[in-house]
């Protein structure tokens, strides 16, 4: 029997319609839930509840989180595959998103070695800096490549211990929307990755508006949406993240951490 | 006068209790609380509900100085925004009311104290009535007394009874409002019984919940003592206030209480003298939701004070 699937937000490890009750059709299809503003503001509550929890996982368990969301997403291939089109360039983009999983699962716990320091000061204080995350962080997905462009940037979010709330490619959402089954089945506390479908024209402005929104990932983004992020995001001075770069680094790790230095007095 | 009654009075008072309809109880309840209120209508709500809240803190841990702290809340819940109106009261252990007199003074802001072994209510009435006694004595306006749960459900309603007759006499001016605890009473039929009992000795106000016992305050059991308290006002003419408490986190959630007041019991419930919500964090929540309709941008708990 062809059992044809509904498929829902990922908020607070539940799978929900959206409250709207609406839905739009991407690609002429396939019912996908429009998330509404109150979706939204519901998934950053769950964020914000789920964040001291994932932020006090030790680094090694976070590893070990992503390390088995790369395999749940391995074993799912084919049906990812599937739904990026199938072909050899929809293979090669499902494998970049597993590699990526991997790749930031083993920074988990060498971040903070390498961007940490320990920094010579003229006084008798020892002083060092070490990476903290940021908090709830929301994700606009790039509209190309849905799955790999999503999760190359929800990997170096978690991997810091960092808790999310994405929005789908509007164009493309079912691959993420999926992705949220495989986070449902990785031992990913509730609430730690949120995902949202629906029009980023509707959704973007109450995102960059959120007080309890710590930074926005605008990598997806055109320069105009930017400009209107930005000035949004100045009400409790989010950080925005327009690194665009599409290589996996530590450096994009950092981007969503927060420095945060001590001045420790010595001698005294 | 209500201390006249004896036993087979109160026999037939409480044989005289219809029975409630658990289902329809529910129902109802659920479907007020989906009604919508929006933009300005929301404004007056959440104000109202500052304006019926019972800020409260009920810890073996609580000091004269977090006391302080919260007392400057209730006065004035948000710095620096006068338009914010103060709370009704604050609720403390007693041993707490003189920090309360010393930081309330001149304020509208009364002072309610827990009183009568709370929250167990298990221990001799002497005590209950000196412990009330004192209370008053050093300040509150306010008793929140707990029914002696265990007399109730053994089915010894004079002995509960008598004990608020006693209690409310100790309170002298101050006004009484009797806890009947329901996540302890069982089914809705004992609640309604406990509600017209407390209210045939002289209750001021009748209240949900200690906030110790889970299931605190629930939508469905509030409309059960609402309807209680609105069949009790139409028998005797003399009105009896309403107070919900824990488990009340949520502007949503007081606003819908305050719709099930006013469906229940009509616009004259609509002010602190007759209705109250002891909570000790939804003040919070109800601040960020004001300012989530003026400013038009979801707001942080980061940005309130801490309780």
């Amino acid at each position: 029997m062809d059992v044809r699937k509904t498929y829902k937000l990922f908020v607070n490890g539940e799978f929900v319609r959206s409250e709207s009750g609406r839905a739009y059709r991407p690609d002429g299809k396939v019912n996908v839930p429009r998330g509404s503003r109150k979706d939204m503001r519901d998934a950053v509550r769950a964020a914000r509840t789920a964040f001291p929890g994932w932020a006090a996982r030790t680094a090694m368990n976070r590893g070990q989180i992503l390390y088995r969301a790369a395999e749940m997403l391995d074993s799912r291939a084919s049906q990812f595959v599937d739904l990026l089109g199938g072909g050899a360039r929809a293979r090669r983009e499902l494998d970049q998103a597993v590699e990526t999983l991997v790749w930031y699962a083993g920074w988990t716990d060498k971040l903070s070695q390498v961007t940490g320091t320990v920094n010579p000061v003229a006084g008798s204080y020892f002083n060092f800096t070490i990476p903290e995350p940021t908090g709830v962080v929301a994700i606009i997905a790039p509209e190309e490549a849905p799955l790999a462009g999503l999760v190359r940037r929800l990997a170096p979010a978690l991997c810091g211990g960092n808790v999310v709330v994405a929005l789908a490619a509007e164009s493309h959402p079912l691959a993420a929307l999926t992705l949220a089954e495989v986070m449902a089945t990785s031992d990913v506390p509730a609430g730690v990755v949120n995902i949202l479908s629906g029009q980023r024209k509707e959704l973007l402005p109450w995102l960059a508006s959120h007080m309890d929104i710590n930074a926005i990932d605008a990598a997806g983004c055109t320069s105009d949406e930017i400009k209107a992020i930005e000035e949004s995001a100045a009400g409790n001075v989010k950080r925005v993240i327009k690194i665009t770069e599409e290589e996996r680094s530590p450096y994009l790790i950092a981007a969503f951490m927060e420095m945060k230095t001590v001045w420790h007095p010595i001698g005294v | 006068m209500a201390t006249a009654l004896t036993l087979t009075h109160l026999g037939s008072l409480m044989g005289g209790v219809r029975s409630v309809d658990e289902v329809g109880a529910g129902e109802r309840a659920a479907a007020l609380a989906k009604r919508s209120i929006k933009k300005s209508s929301k404004l007056w709500a959440l104000d109202l509900a500052i304006r019926c809240m019972d800020l409260t803190t009920l810890e073996g841990a609580d000091t004269p100085g977090k006391v302080a702290a919260m007392c400057a809340k209730a006065v004035r819940p948000m710095a620096g925004d006068p338009t914010i109106p103060s709370v009704a009261a604050v609720c403390v252990y007693p041993l707490r009311i003189a920090d309360c007199v010393e930081h309330l003074r001149g304020t509208t802001v009364r002072i309610a104290s827990v009183a009568t072994a709370f929250p167990s209510g298990q221990s001799f009435t002497s005590i209950k009535v000196a412990e009330t006694e004192q209370a008053v004595r050093a300040g509150a306006h306010e008793i929140d007394m707990v029914i002696d749960r265990g007399a109730f459900l053994a089915g010894d309603y004079q002995r509960v009874y008598n004990e608020i007759v006693a209690v409310k006499e100790a309170c002298g001016d101050a006004h009484l409002k009797v806890i009947l605890e329901t996540g302890e009473l069982g089914t809705y039929d004992a609640i309604r019984r406990a509600s017209i009992l407390a209210m045939a000795a002289g209750a001021d106000f009748i209240k949900t919940s200690t906030g110790k016992v889970q299931p605190a305050a629930t939508l469905p059991v509030s409309l059960v003592m609402m309807e209680a308290i609105r069949d009790f006002v139409r028998e005797t003419g003399r009105p009896v206030g309403f107070k919900a408490a824990g488990g009340i986190r949520t502007a949503k959630q007081a606003i819908s209480y305050l719709v099930v007041t006013y469906e229940t019991l009509g616009a004259d419930w609509m002010a602190p003298e007759r209705l109250r919500l002891g909570a000790s964090t939804l003040l919070n929540d109800v601040l960020m939701q004001i300012d989530k309709e003026r400013t038009g941008a979801y707001q942080s708990g980061d940005y309130f004070t801490i309780d």
